[in-house]
């Protein structure tokens, strides 16, 4: 097999990889706004939850979790493993992400100083005008060089969509590296990761450039 | 006729008892000042007025309408405090405007998106007053943008924007270095020749001295002495008060 060949299949599991990455991000970056949000919560049962769903997430293995979410339906319910594993797979990374996302969150919320809450507050805003008009752009502005650690490292682990044989570009680029005894597949994936993350890198450089017209 | 009523009004953080039966009423076109040492309870006072904390024991009342009141030995308050909200502003010690918002959006969107004004006419009356400030061609401009007295007249300018019928500072110069504090204290004043009904905690006691109808001396959560200005710093009653006037003395 030519060098050429191998990239050409690899690349066509790109698009899988894609998938992957924005599905996640889609899901992901609401859910874990849903999630700081409730470990905010006053009423101590629920940010109990929250708080517990945080650590199970980040403290267990996330190949782990995609295993857990594709096959642990059969295992427990007989529920046959469903043909399209991008739905399992989406799951299984978005609820991990949206931990992760949470805590980025819940540190953006609590570093915003309590006078930009008096203020509105004493100028009458509601709760929810507060958060959403006050509050949340600047957290968002304050988060953003953490999100763009986390969203690198998301473009990196969804290679391990291949511990449940989800034909993205790593597993593929994997089982050519099997069946044709090289290490040339894992160099392609290397470049082709590396190059997605400079993308990554560049895009929300620009983000932030064009947040930062204000100074905190 | 009194816009503020607050009546014995008692508040403790922790062990630490802050104010102690304290009473203020403010009647509509006064301007008061609130001097005293520090972790006497001027701000804490105002802050109990403007709901940013909550009493423990007293009544409050706005336009003779209770926002806070006994009941059965309980202070308790009005279920939708923001009926109230509107009829004070509150000027703060850092500020505090949006800095991710322009001077106008500060000003202008309050007015709009919590008492439903008409855009127009809030942007309009907002130019107005961002020009009595001197502060016409800042109306773009980021918070960051600005000095720290430009901040302060805009944070003014957002407070006067809702309309309010009493205005309350919380050491408005105390961020300020000398130079910034007398464009501010100008404002101030000016607003006081317009009687502008204002509380105002403050440790510059000659602007006191010039602008109040009345002067409140606090110390250990108590008012020690209170009466015109001339009286508190000139016929000073109070061994207390003396004592701390002493201070400003050269």
């Amino acid at each position: 097999m030519t060098l050429m060949t191998m990239v050409l299949k690899m690349a066509e599991g790109l698009e899988k990889t894609c998938a992957i990455f924005f599905l996640t991000l889609l899901f992901s970056i609401p859910l874990g706004m849903i999630v700081a949000l409730l470990r905010g919560s006053r009423f101590k049962p629920i940010s109990w939850l929250a708080k517990v769903y945080i650590s199970v997430l980040r403290g267990t293995p996330l190949m782990l979790q995609l295993i857990a979410v594709t096959y642990g339906p059969y295992y427990l319910f007989g529920i046959s493993v469903s043909r399209n594993k991008l739905i399992p797979v989406v799951i299984a990374f978005a609820i991990n992400y949206a931990a992760y996302f949470a805590e980025i969150y819940r540190s953006g919320i609590e570093s915003m100083p309590v006078g930009q809450y008096e203020a509105a507050q004493v100028l009458g805003y509601s709760g929810p005008q507060t958060f959403m008009k006050i509050i949340l752009p600047q957290v968002i502005r304050r988060i953003l060089p953490s999100m763009t650690n986390e969203i690198v490292t998301l473009v990196k682990d969804t290679s391990m969509a291949f511990t449940v044989s989800y034909q993205e570009m790593f597993t593929i680029g994997k089982q050519i590296a099997n069946s044709q005894t090289s290490f040339i597949p894992f160099i392609v994936a290397g470049v082709f990761y590396y190059v997605f993350n400079v993308i990554v890198g560049f895009v929300m450089g620009r983000v932030e450039k064009a947040m930062s017209y204000y100074q905190m | 006729m009194s816009i503020l009523k607050m009546t014995d009004i008692q508040k403790s953080f922790g062990d630490n008892h802050v104010l102690k039966q304290i009473s203020l009423h403010v009647d509509k076109g006064e301007v008061v000042s609130i001097i005293g040492p520090s972790g006497s309870g001027k701000s804490t006072l105002l802050r109990c007025a403007t709901f940013l904390e909550k009493i423990d024991a007293g009544t409050i009342t706005y336009d003779e309408r209770n926002a806070a009141e006994m009941k059965n030995g309980k202070c308790v308050y009005a279920r939708n405090l923001n009926d109230f909200r509107h009829i004070f502003g509150l000027v703060f010690q850092n500020f505090n405007l949006f800095p991710h918002r322009t001077v106008m959006k500060n000003v202008t969107d309050a007015p709009i998106s919590v008492l439903h004004r008409d855009p127009k006419e809030v942007r309009a009356l907002a130019e107005e007053l961002l020009a009595k400030m001197g502060l016409s061609e800042k109306a773009d401009a980021y918070p960051c943008e600005l000095s720290g007295g430009q901040q302060q007249r805009v944070s003014i300018v957002r407070a006067l924007a809702m309309q309010p019928e009493i205005l309350f500072f919380d050491e408005p110069t105390s961020a300020l270095d000398p130079e910034l504090t007398g464009e501010v204290l100008k404002v101030i004043k000016q607003l006081a020749e317009e009687h502008m009904t204002m509380v105002i905690v403050t440790h510059e006691m000659s602007f006191a001295r010039a602008v109040s109808d009345r002067v409140i001396f606090m110390d250990g959560g108590v008012i020690v002495e209170q009466g015109k200005p001339e009286d508190v710093f000139g016929d000073t009653q109070e061994e207390r008060t003396k004592q701390f006037l002493r201070h400003y003395e050269r």
